[in-house]
């Protein structure tokens, strides 16, 4: 048998379980929680019927955290397969051009301002503006006199400014009380605690049609992993597919951000999995991280929730303890013959 | 597909000196035209220009029989196979999914592969004596095998012309033999083959025209004999050679003097 052939099959396979994976974890997210419901009373509840508390439970509290976690670990897992292909790097993660960064100081600076607790839309308003500010100063710095977009320019900016956004976390941090300190560092680390139907609603609205985007670039992405020149021989528009790419990933994880906090490893660890199992091709890479994304976040948010309840966990913490062994228990399966 | 170039001048931004001054050439279709010159010669230059991502400060350039701006990439991917020389691929493929990439400006909207497109690739891997790499890691290659691949993909695009910029370098005498009778086999069908290479002599014995580049300007151009004369390749490479009709194949050779 052709190994081709074989990996066509191991795709299917793999798709297979990661769509049924995502979709059983997706059940449980709304079947468990610190309040235990029965079975029973669950299906009840599922059918539209049960008490109002339950309903209240599942629909209002359970079911918005699940799909926020679904809409925003897809993406990250997503634009970070992107960011690797774009910046030919397998480091690459949503966060390496400083989005999370930028986001952040937005954050810190609403929580030390005290403004966090006037309305909800605060926070996440704050953090996506911080965001822009620095998708928006990494691409002024990265694109070259010639307008012409350059990757190793955009990656080193988009440290810099990376570093100086923390920079200015530190500041504010320093100068902050010491409840403000905790919920900066709590926000760091990531909750989808703060999911109401209207983000879910928000996030939906932005990271789906971006989402397609992107997929819709797997094939000049796939080329682009063989250099710019011969992409462009094979009929790609370079820089046409760097910005969109760039904008649009950036924009994905600045949109989780937002409601999400800072989630690592979720865009470093699921698009290297994935391309373990199924290979480089992105037709196949980025639609299988979307999904393998969506469904790891809803299981770290689980643990965050289950795990020391009712105190929750940052979720952050989840997946840098789950995503990382299980990372290095790939790496080290695909390097011995 | 014809390929025209007239009065060709490129300049890389900021530098004072024009990478091309002046290049004109015209390549008639199903000919193999080789374009030489010592390194730093524009020669890479020339086939970037030619296939529109350098852009002519001044001259044109023309395809077929369209203006080289008239083309889109895809337009362009569907009719011109391109082997640059340098390469280096991020992720680990296989050789079949690499050559499979020359397939890519055909497909459609889907990007679903149908037969003509495996056809066209299975042809492409014999026709290179890459077969048995099919399934290979194109990491794990030699140079040797990437060269031939890499030629194997522009070959899968179905292009009316092919430009290669030294597709036979690190390759064996068999494996340069084989590229260069495919080359040829390739112009006798009818493609347009513009070839870079530094291996002058079988440039003289496969090439019908022959193209000298020395500092951004033409040397010499016409065929074998006009163009491989001691007292130009002298000047031109700066260093002492004898030129001589090869009694086997008919053809000059050059040997440089120790």
């Amino acid at each position: 048998m052709t190994e081709s052939g074989g990996r066509r099959r191991r795709t299917v396979l793999v798709s297979g379980l990661v769509v049924a994976g995502t979709l059983g974890v997706a059940l449980l997210g709304l079947a468990l929680g610190s309040v235990a419901i029965p079975a029973g009373e669950f299906l009840e509840v599922l059918r539209g019927r049960g008490s109002d508390m339950h309903r209240l439970l599942v629909l209002e509290l359970r079911a918005p955290r699940v799909l926020l976690g679904l809409l925003v670990g897809g993406g990250l897992a997503l634009a970070g397969a992107v960011f690797q292909a774009l910046l030919r790097n397998p480091l690459a993660e949503p966060y390496i051009l400083g989005v999370s960064g930028g986001a952040a100081a937005g954050a810190v600076t609403v929580l030390s301002l005290g403004l966090a607790a006037a309305t909800s839309w605060h926070l996440p308003a704050a953090a996506f503006a911080g965001a822009l500010v620095a998708i928006g100063l990494v691409f002024g710095v990265a694109i070259s006199a010639d307008r012409r977009l350059d990757v190793r320019v955009l990656l080193l900016s988009g440290v810099v400014v990376g570093a100086f956004f923390s920079a200015f976390i530190a500041l504010v941090i320093s100068v902050s009380d010491a409840p403000t300190v905790r919920s900066a560092v709590l926000w760091m680390m990531g909750s989808l605690s703060g999911a109401t139907w209207a983000t879910v609603g928000i996030t939906a609205a932005y990271t789906i049609p971006a989402g397609l985007l992107l997929l819709a670039l797997a094939r000049p992405l796939n080329l682009m992993a063989i250099g710019e020149e011969t992409a462009g021989y094979l009929g790609t528009e370079v820089e046409q597919t760097k910005r969109l790419a760039y904008g649009v990933a950036s924009l994905v994880a600045a949109a989780g951000v937002a409601f999400a906090g800072v989630i690592g490893f979720v865009g470093l660890i699921i698009p290297h999995s994935v391309r373990l199992l199924v290979g480089p091709d992105h037709r196949a890479l980025l639609p299988l991280s979307f999904v393998a994304g969506a469904g790891f976040l809803v299981l770290a948010d689980l643990g965050a929730r289950m795990a020391l309840a009712p105190t929750e966990i940052p979720i952050g913490v989840i997946t840098a303890f789950v995503g990382v062994p299980f990372f290095l228990l790939l790496l080290r399966r695909s390097l011995s013959p | 597909m014809r390929i025209q170039v007239s009065d060709l001048t490129v300049r890389y931004g900021g530098q004072a000196a024009a990478a091309l001054r002046g290049v004109s050439l015209d390549v008639a279709p199903g000919t193999l035209y080789a374009v030489l010159g010592p390194n730093g010669s524009g020669k890479s230059t020339l086939m970037r220009a030619v296939l529109g991502s350098v852009p002519a400060e001044s001259g044109s350039i023309r395809l077929g029989e369209r203006s080289l701006e008239s083309w889109s990439r895809k337009e362009m991917a569907r009719a011109v196979g391109a082997v640059p020389q340098q390469e280096h691929v991020a992720f680990p493929l296989t050789v079949r999914e690499l050559v499979a990439m020359g397939r890519y400006p055909h497909l459609g909207l889907l990007g679903a592969e149908g037969a003509e497109d495996r056809a066209a690739v299975e042809d492409a891997l014999v026709r290179c004596d890459a077969a048995r790499l099919a399934h290979r890691d194109v990491g794990t290659l030699s140079g040797g095998e990437f060269q031939r691949v890499r030629v194997a993909r522009a070959l899968a695009q179905s292009p009316a012309a092919l430009v290669l910029d030294e597709p036979t370098a690190s390759l064996d005498i068999r494996h340069e033999m084989e590229i260069l009778r495919l080359l040829r086999s390739s112009a006798d069908d009818g493609i347009t083959v513009l070839l870079i290479t530094h291996h002058l002599d079988l440039a003289a014995r496969f090439a019908d025209r022959l193209l000298l580049l020395a500092c951004g300007e033409v040397a010499a151009e016409g065929t074998a004999a006009q163009v491989l004369r001691a007292e130009t390749l002298e000047r031109v490479y700066g260093w002492p050679v004898d030129v001589r009709t090869d009694p086997a194949t008919g053809s000059p050779r050059v040997t440089p003097r120790s």
